[in-house]
């Protein structure tokens, strides 16, 4: 990679900090005794929001109670993310186009493995109800939607990234680009694009 | 009858058919009423969801409370019990609640409450506090406008008829309190036509920060009935002015008797006068006997404290405390403008409302102009003083408020009228007349020195014909009278709860950002509080039987409770753990020879409840709080003296 492109794939992977500062998905219910919503935002290593309150209006329709302890994930999904940004400055520094490669599928899979294990959660506390709730509606689950709105009795459901999740995609999305854009210079000067070819005409200073 | 005849009948017709329709038209002759007329309905139609402009606060008079309601739409948003119980939340009726009523005459369940005051920071209404008096039993009480909840009362010893009170100075420094009923200080049994009665002028210290009262001097003056008061501000801050009427000392038949005079007095009290004269040490320390009771927030509860001591100021020995305004006619109100250069009586029997000069008043101190001195107190004279007379104002002039564009309005209790006139000039320029009988008078900060001059709301005595019938006993009313034109325009007229005196009202934005929506649970300090389901439990002690319940929806733990028995004083502590808005519980149990409770999220609230026969009991929440609220139920057992049923207790057992 030239100089240019490679400092914006060092600062998408460093922006990837954030994450553990930054909420990475928001669940908000609105009803209309909640015109100001309730909120549930999931980071990284714990959740936040109103949990009791959402767990108290849960319990009517047999949900069980969610809790920081019931996700092993957050035990170690700081360390993913950690190892993610170490594998990436490595990669910046070797500057190997291979490299690179592998940090993007690493990136993508644990994105992909990450949101089939929320989706997971999602139809685990939707489905597995406690037969003895106040308020059994025949058919009905509590699955929230992976991502979008969906109505639940009275609340509406609305699942979206939150800072932390939009950061995430972004970083991905960037040196997505910055990696098919040096793929594509270099084809145009009749390289092959290829992750043996190790090193870019421009070193980094 | 020929034709022609009939037809020159006929022609007679025409005229008087036009004659009777004119007059239908025009209305026949006889009393006229103003109605609302043009867009009044939505200059005061606030759509659904939306917020009105002002928050107004009206004192409830004899219910005792105080009355929150949005302006300019007249919608009633709140009933703030202050000196009266309030069996719907259990105010006065908990162990909580019930020391704020305490006094030296003990539990008192009802008093007269009549100005509702807004604390002020350099003379201008700041949202923090709401003060209030009883008239009956002298008390200040102090609202927090955060949580909008009665969390003070302090009791005014030797005094009767707390009447000039709560007003306030420019910074909240002092809250003023004057006897309006002189009698002997200290009390004693003297004949009634003795010549000894007197009354104080009260000044309560406020804390700047938390807002605690404390009584910091008494000033002993003549007996006469110190009827209203103001602060000065501007030039005039550090001076508090009282009106007084029955300058003639009557015992008896007051309404002639008190009545002869020309002229009674206003007081003006020089309280940075005071305040050297009391670093000096030139204080009487007398013996009294005074409640003084705070709402601790974080305990949910309480706590009455007996005063024994308060600090007495004698105008004799102190020169320059104290000067009398010859004012005509028993004044009862005395209004500061915002400029703090005129100071309005309300003449009530006089046919001109005189205003006075503080600069003048100054003056005339500085020259010694004086008619006379009554007990160590110079009488000032009243060309001295006079800045003007408002000539014809209307009749039975009581209390005048300011827009702040240099106009003020005072309202005729007789001739049934507000009166717009202009300061300075002394000239009336508008009236629009009240239904009926109008008292007191607000306009959003009308007596401070930034006022928010839009509207004038008439708080009126009597409504006769104005509503549908309800028997002998009516409501009183408030008028709310557009005052941004030249002429005053009458938008909006709603009832009123209790019968309002004064009112205050001040823009919804200082107020709404600072409102509570929850107690914290976890800063609750209540000795009974629990803060989770687990620690729900019952603990006997003898008689005495503590429940450490706990209401979450949809229901109450522990729910059911064995091994009560005939004879023990049962104690509910109920604690609300919800954390949501707007989301109270109630409690209540069948036979409780008292109110119910309602806890708000966060809060802990105490039931006693003392079982005579043997039998179960059911207990609710009263309060719809959820879609299982018929469900938030639970039985207690009630065994008979003696009984070898254990106590036992639990929530979901079957």
């Amino acid at each position: 990679m030239r100089a240019l492109p490679r400092i914006l794939t060092l600062g998408a992977i460093l922006s990837l900090g954030l994450l553990f500062v930054l909420p990475l998905w928001r669940i908000t219910l609105t009803a209309p005794q909640y015109p100001e919503g309730v909120v549930m935002l999931i980071w990284l290593n714990r959740l936040s929001g109103q949990l009791d309150l959402i767990n108290g209006l849960n319990h009517y329709i047999g949900m069980r109670p969610i809790r920081e302890e019931n996700f092993p994930e957050f035990s170690f999904m700081p360390w993913l993310i950690g190892g993610l940004i170490l594998l990436g400055i490595l990669a910046v520094v070797v500057n190997r186009r291979w490299l690179y490669a592998t940090w993007l599928a690493l990136f993508a899979a644990l994105t992909i493995v990450g949101l089939a294990d929320f989706y997971r959660w999602g139809y685990e506390y939707g489905h597995n109800l406690d037969p003895n709730a106040p308020i059994k509606v025949p058919g009905m689950a509590y699955q929230p939607p992976l991502i979008g709105s969906k109505q639940l009795l009275n609340f509406t459901a609305y699942s979206y990234p939150d800072a932390g999740g939009c950061i995430a995609f972004g970083s991905f999305l960037l040196v997505a680009a910055t990696f098919t854009g040096e793929c594509i210079v270099a084809r145009r000067r009749g390289k092959a694009c290829t992750a043996h070819i190790v090193r870019e005409a421009a070193p980094v200073a | 009858m020929t034709t022609r005849t009939l037809l020159r009948s006929a022609m007679w017709l025409v005229p008087a058919s036009v004659l009777v329709v004119i007059l239908a038209l025009s209305g026949c002759p006889g009393p006229k009423q103003a109605v609302a007329t043009g867009d009044a309905a939505s200059r005061v139609y606030i759509p659904p969801g939306q917020y009105d402009e002002f928050y107004g606060f009206f004192s409830g008079g004899f219910s005792g409370q105080v009355t929150v309601y949005g302006l300019p739409s007249g919608r009633l948003f709140k009933i703030i019990p202050v000196f009266s119980v309030n069996p719907e939340n259990g105010y006065g009726y908990t162990p909580e609640t019930q020391p704020l009523l305490m006094t030296s005459h003990g539990f008192i369940p009802w008093d007269d409450a009549h100005h509702p005051e807004l604390s002020q920071t350099d003379g201008v209404p700041d949202g923090r506090w709401l003060f209030v008096n009883a008239n009956n039993t002298p008390r200040v009480a102090r609202i927090d406008l955060r949580t909008f909840e009665t969390v003070e009362i302090l009791e005014i010893p030797n005094s009767a008829g707390n009447h000039s009170s709560p007003f306030v100075t420019q910074n909240t420094e002092y809250v003023v309190a004057g006897t309006r009923f002189s009698v002997p200080i200290p009390q004693q049994d003297v004949p009634i036509r003795g010549e000894n009665f007197r009354g104080t002028l009260n000044f309560i210290k406020v804390d700047p920060q938390s807002g605690r009262m404390e009584l910091a001097f008494q000033i002993l003056v003549p007996g006469y009935d110190y009827d209203l008061a103001h602060a000065g501000k501007g030039p005039s801050h550090g001076w508090v002015f009282f009106t007084c009427y029955n300058s003639e000392q009557a015992h008896t038949l007051l309404e002639v008797n008190a009545s002869k005079r020309d002229k009674d007095f206003i007081a003006a009290v020089n309280w940075k006068k005071a305040e050297e004269y009391l670093a000096q040490g030139k204080y009487h320390e007398m013996t009294a006997d005074y409640f003084h009771n705070i709402y601790d927030e974080r305990k949910h509860m309480a706590t009455s404290e007996r005063l024994t001591k308060v600090r007495v100021l004698i105008p004799s020995e102190c020169p320059g405390l104290i000067y009398y305004l010859p004012t005509p006619k028993s004044p009862h109100g005395v209004d500061v403008d915002p400029t703090g250069e005129y100071i309005v009586a309300g003449g009530k029997l006089a046919t001109v409302i005189p205003v006075h000069s503080f600069s003048k008043m100054l003056k005339a101190i500085e020259n010694r102009d004086f008619d006379t001195v009554i007990d160590g107190i110079p009488v000032l004279r009243y060309d001295a003083v006079l800045a003007g007379e408002v000539q014809n104002p209307g009749l039975g002039p009581l209390h005048t408020e300011f827009d702040g564009k240099g106009y003020a309005y005072t309202s005729c209790f007789v001739s049934s009228e507000i009166v717009k006139w202009k300061l300075g000039t002394w000239e009336v320029v508008d009236r629009i007349p009240t239904y009926y009988s109008i008292g007191h008078l607000l306009i959003p900060g009308g007596d401070s020195r930034k006022p928010w001059g839009k509207y004038v709301v008439a708080l009126n005595k009597i409504t006769k014909d104005r509503y549908l019938p309800t028997g002998p006993e009516l409501v009183q009313s408030a008028q709310l009278i557009d005052i941004t034109g030249e002429k005053m325009r009458l938008l909006l007229d709603f009832p009123t709860l209790g019968e309002p005196h004064y009112a205050q009202a001040i823009p919804a934005e200082i107020l709404m950002k600072n409102s509570l929506k929850v107690y914290p649970l976890q800063e609750n300090q209540h000795p009974y509080a629990v803060k989770t389901p687990e620690q729900a439990r019952v603990e006997r002690k003898g008689n005495e039987v503590h429940v450490y319940m706990t209401a979450l929806r949809s229901h109450f733990r522990p729910d059911n409770i064995e091994g009560i028995q005939v004879g023990d004083r049962v104690y509910f502590h109920v604690t609300n753990l919800e954390q949501d808005w707007d989301i109270p519980h109630g409690f209540a149990i069948l036979g409780a020879n008292t109110a119910e409770i309602l806890i708000m999220p966060g809060q802990t609230k105490t039931l006693v409840w003392e079982p005579k026969k043997p039998g179960v009991y059911p207990f609710y929440c009263t309060d719809f709080c959820s879609a299982l609220h018929q469900e938030m139920q639970g039985y207690v057992r009630v065994s008979p003296r003696g009984t070898n049923v254990p106590l036992t207790y639990g929530t979901g057992q079957e």
